[in-house]
């Protein structure tokens, strides 16, 4: 028995890819696999190929694995394309319809089967999803009553019939391999998982779920990949609790009527991608100016301008810290998990309120859309903090206006939302006094700005840094950020079986960035190495910047093709350091 | 119960002596208090410009935003607690140059906002650039040659949107522009008033005495029906756009806000928005 495998199906964008997977890996979750989703697809609808991949493991695996196992292939592309990442052994299942040919040179076993022609005589080619989806799992010898409860459950709304006729599919696709293989492949034989009930979800939802805990009840948002899912997901749930999700003319109106909910009271926010977000950049700074709170979600895809809207990139943030014109607290945080989605997320919501300005919660791509086991999410964590809001005032005596921008220690001052008696003031980007009016004077001017700056002391989220630092003085210090954490871990413990000692650090604040928290890691390693998904290390630029010792020791490990990183590849660029 | 005095505030308004935008504030100091409004009750929303300042001038929630941006920061507010008034205001270069985009769409979303345009045809606190609504030929420092561009009508454009309430007014006519700020107000859904107001320092073709000379008055045509689009298209038409009054108004389209799946007559600024944990539990078995 083993004690994970690599799946992947590919075909045409539009005829069945997603939904295989859909169905095959609902049904893994179900019996307690660990999995771990990468998609690779391209920003059109139908045509150009498209594969999912899925790691399944019994035990957690944040990682894209470096080979493959099993490849489904709706078409000879697929073949063509990914024949090459198979392991020596490895099986190519087909559709015989094609008449498949697999690279002389590979080392793998062809099983052609008539995946679109069983089911034709169903009645609809449509269903060779679930001819897939049932030969894949009979290969695997896993429990078929599994698979076709998933399959029941993703066709109930559309009536008995639809059920039935695709649970036959998924029957007939699984008796036909089985009977041209002489049963399951034994050494593709899954040791059983730890029956432990798990999520399985993308990063988006873990994000919307996220802002529906936080009491968050407003979404303003124009389509972009790959933010969307957040607000499709959203849409279906927000009105269930008196919220709702608007799709605006563009992002300037979904950042400034974030800015407009907020401020009347109500946890908004907003989410898109990096030409989303630079059409944001006015708006964030009038919520810094105008110390509103506002939450906005980047999932980082391959810049600039349109770049590569589908690949993963860790490219926007220094257009993130330093993108607004002019100086105001922010908070970029980057969740490193898809838990931490999650509570991030959360948490984001408190930072807005506590600190009245914008919070940006930065994710890439693969971990926007790659769909991976989330361990159970705790109710009793979530805690909604709303910072200095205040309901109930006394009359106001002179000034006419309540100081919604009184000057305080912390730089924080009360917030009252309109509507509330005695707590009328002016709120405006034009610098102003304290009730909010326009005042141009040097002296206030100084004034308001230290006031507004000094909110960012002493801000650290917690885990503000994710070290794993088991070594007084490793070989290497890993320092990386969001979807790379996975892949991180999965070298170290590579390198430690051949005895190289290594510490590591996810940056999960990367702003205002926590250098006391860094410092002394890098203190002690002998080398170290950044590894982002850009072409100019930001991180690490990030890092030099606001510490001033240890420079030679770092190095960067840079990936910008728009793929993610690959265990091999940061296990071999980290052995050339050492 | 308030008046317009209450609507007042002590910060004297940077505008030049003899600016239009004097009788807009007036006129929705007026129109707030006449509808019964308390101060805290009311949030003028406002854009950049000369008469973006205005939301300073009102004793009432103010927020003066970025330029273009009025519109959607209003929808923002409303939507986060709609037992709140909001009245949106800005200048022809906010509504109809860089926030044209917005103004069509909110139009369309029919809020219940009332959005007023301080239109005087030109750029003013950048002083004397040509606006789109400025008429062909004429001179300014960015067209010195004059424009070459054919002015925007707004009217029409609000007509196309599918706006609900159509308005235009004249700042000398402080009557009739309170009242259809009292009607806007009252309006379910959105309000889109235009007000010629005029900019004495910069726009010398455009005067009073001109619009004065210009303007047919709608409420002097007491067979005037403002339920029937296709007249007031033609009538748009058939001034080219110098009419004043009530336009054209459709009370049967219901507000966006009353049309959102789920959302209650009840601010959503002033519910318990905590999750329940079954509501909790609910959610994240979608995910097993």
């Amino acid at each position: 028995m083993i004690s994970q495998l690599s799946w992947k199906i590919g075909g045409q964008q539009g005829e069945g890819v997603e939904s295989t997977d859909r169905i095959f890996s609902t049904a893994l979750n179900r019996l307690g696999y660990y999995l771990y989703g990468y998609r690779h697809f391209s920003s059109r609808i139908k045509g150009g190929h498209t594969n999912n991949k899925i790691r399944i493991s019994t035990e957690p695996k944040r990682a894209i694995s470096d080979d493959l196992d099993i490849l489904v292939a709706f078409d000879q592309e697929t073949i063509d394309l990914n024949a090459h990442e198979l392991r020596p052994g490895g099986v190519i299942l087909a559709d015989a319809k094609f008449n498949p040919t697999v690279p002389e040179d590979r080392n793998v076993r062809l099983i052609a089967m008539p995946i679109t022609g069983i089911a034709e005589e169903l009645g609809t080619s449509l269903m060779k999803n679930m001819v897939a989806s049932g030969a894949s799992w009979a290969l695997l010898g896993l429990p078929l009553e599994v698979l076709g409860k998933a399959v029941e459950e993703e066709f109930a709304r559309k009536g008995p019939l639809v059920v039935e006729k695709n649970i036959e599919a998924v029957r007939r696709g699984a008796a036909f391999v089985l009977e041209q293989t002489g049963g399951p492949l034994e050494e593709f034989r899954l040791a059983p998982a730890d029956g432990r009930q798990k999520l399985f979800m993308i990063g988006n939802e873990a994000i919307g779920l996220g802002a529906i805990a936080a009491g968050c009840r407003l979404m303003f948002a124009y389509p972009i990949t790959p933010a969307s899912e957040i607000m499709e997901y959203l849409i279906k749930q927000l009105p269930k609790f008196g919220g709702t999700v608007l799709q605006t003319e563009d992002e300037i109106a979904a950042v400034t009527m974030a800015i407009g909910a907020n401020y009347a009271g109500v946890r908004a926010f907003t989410a898109s991608a990096g030409p989303g977000l630079s059409l944001m950049m006015e708006g964030i700074g009038l919520a810094g100016m105008t110390e509103t709170p506002l939450v906005i979600v980047d999932t980082m895809r391959g810049g600039p301008s349109t770049g590569l809207p589908t690949k993963v990139e860790q490219s926007d943030l220094m257009a993130l810290i330093h993108g607004t014109h002019g100086e105001i607290p922010k908070a970029v945080i980057a969740p490193s998990t898809i838990e931490e989605c999650f509570y991030d997320t959360i948490e984001a919501f408190n930072l807005a309120e506590e600190y009245q300005m914008p919070v940006i919660l930065a994710v890439d791509l693969q971990l926007a859309l790659g769909k991976q086991t989330c361990e159970p999410l705790d109710y009793d964590r979530i805690e909604i903090r709303r910072g200095k809001l205040t309901r109930d005032l006394p009359p106001l005596e002179n000034p006419e206006m309540f100081k919604r921008y009184a000057f305080t220690e912390d730089g924080i001052s009360p917030r009252v939302l309109p509507g509330t008696k005695y707590g009328i003031h002016h709120v405006t980007g034009v610098e102003h006094a304290e009730t909010g009016s326009p005042n141009e004077q040097a002296a206030n001017r100084r004034k308001m700005m230290d006031k507004r700056l000094r909110k960012l002391q002493g801000l650290r989220i917690r885990d503000a840094v994710k070290a794993d630092a088991p070594h007084e003085e490793p070989d290497l210090l890993l320092i990386g950020m969001g979807s790379s954490s996975g892949t991180i871990d999965e070298v170290r413990s590579r390198l430690a079986a051949e005895g190289v000692r290594t510490n590591r650090l996810f940056i999960r604040q990367v702003h205002p960035f926590p250098a006391e928290l860094v410092r002394p890691h890098l203190a002690k390693a002998r080398k170290v190495v950044v590894i982002e998904n850009n072409a100019t290390g930001q991180l690490a630029s990030i890092i030099k910047t606001h510490i001033g010792e240890h420079h030679d020791k770092i190095h960067s490990m840079l990936k910008y093709d728009g793929t993610p990183f690959l265990p091999h590849e940061v296990e071999k660029g980290c052995k050339e350091l050492i | 119960m308030a008046t317009f005095k209450d609507f007042r505030n002590n910060i004297k308004p940077n505008w030049c002596p003899g600016c239009g935008d004097f009788s807009v504030q007036s006129a929705i100091q007026r129109a707030a208090a006449n509808v019964g409004l308390e101060p805290e009750q009311l949030v003028v929303v406002s854009g950049i410009g000369c008469s973006g300042r205005i939301s300073g001038y009102i004793h009432a929630y103010g927020f003066h935003g970025i330029h273009g941006r009025a519109l959607p920061i209003a929808q923002g507010i409303k939507l986060a607690n709609r037992e709140l008034t909001v009245i949106a205001a800005g200048g022809d270069g906010d509504g109809f140059a860089i926030g044209t985009n917005h103004t069509i769409h909110a139009i369309r979303r029919n809020m219940d906002i009332t959005y007023i345009v301080m239109d005087n045809q030109v750029y003013g606190l950048t002083k004397g650039q040509t606006s789109p609504r400025s008429p062909e030929g004429f001179k300014t420092k960015s067209t010195p040659e004059g424009s070459i561009e054919s002015a925007l009508s707004p009217l029409e454009i609000a007509l196309a949107a599918g706006a609900t309430f159509v308005a235009q007014s004249f700042s000398s006519d402080l009557k009739q522009l309170t009242w259809l700020i009292e009607e806007g107000i009252k309006h379910k859904g959105f309000a889109f008033i235009n007000v010629f107001s005029p900019c004495v320092t910069f726009n010398k073709i455009n005067t009073y005495e001109w619009f004065k000379e210009n303007i047919v008055n709608l409420d002097e045509f007491p067979d005037y029906d403002p339920g029937n689009r296709v007249l007031a298209m033609q009538k748009i038409m058939e001034t080219n756009g110098l009419l004043t009054g009530l336009i054209y108004q459709d009370k049967s389209r219901p507000s966006y806000e009353d049309r959102v799946k789920g959302f209650r007559p009840e601010g959503l600024a002033n519910q318990d928005l905590t999750l329940s944990r079954e509501a909790f539990e609910e959610l994240v078995a979608e995910f097993r």
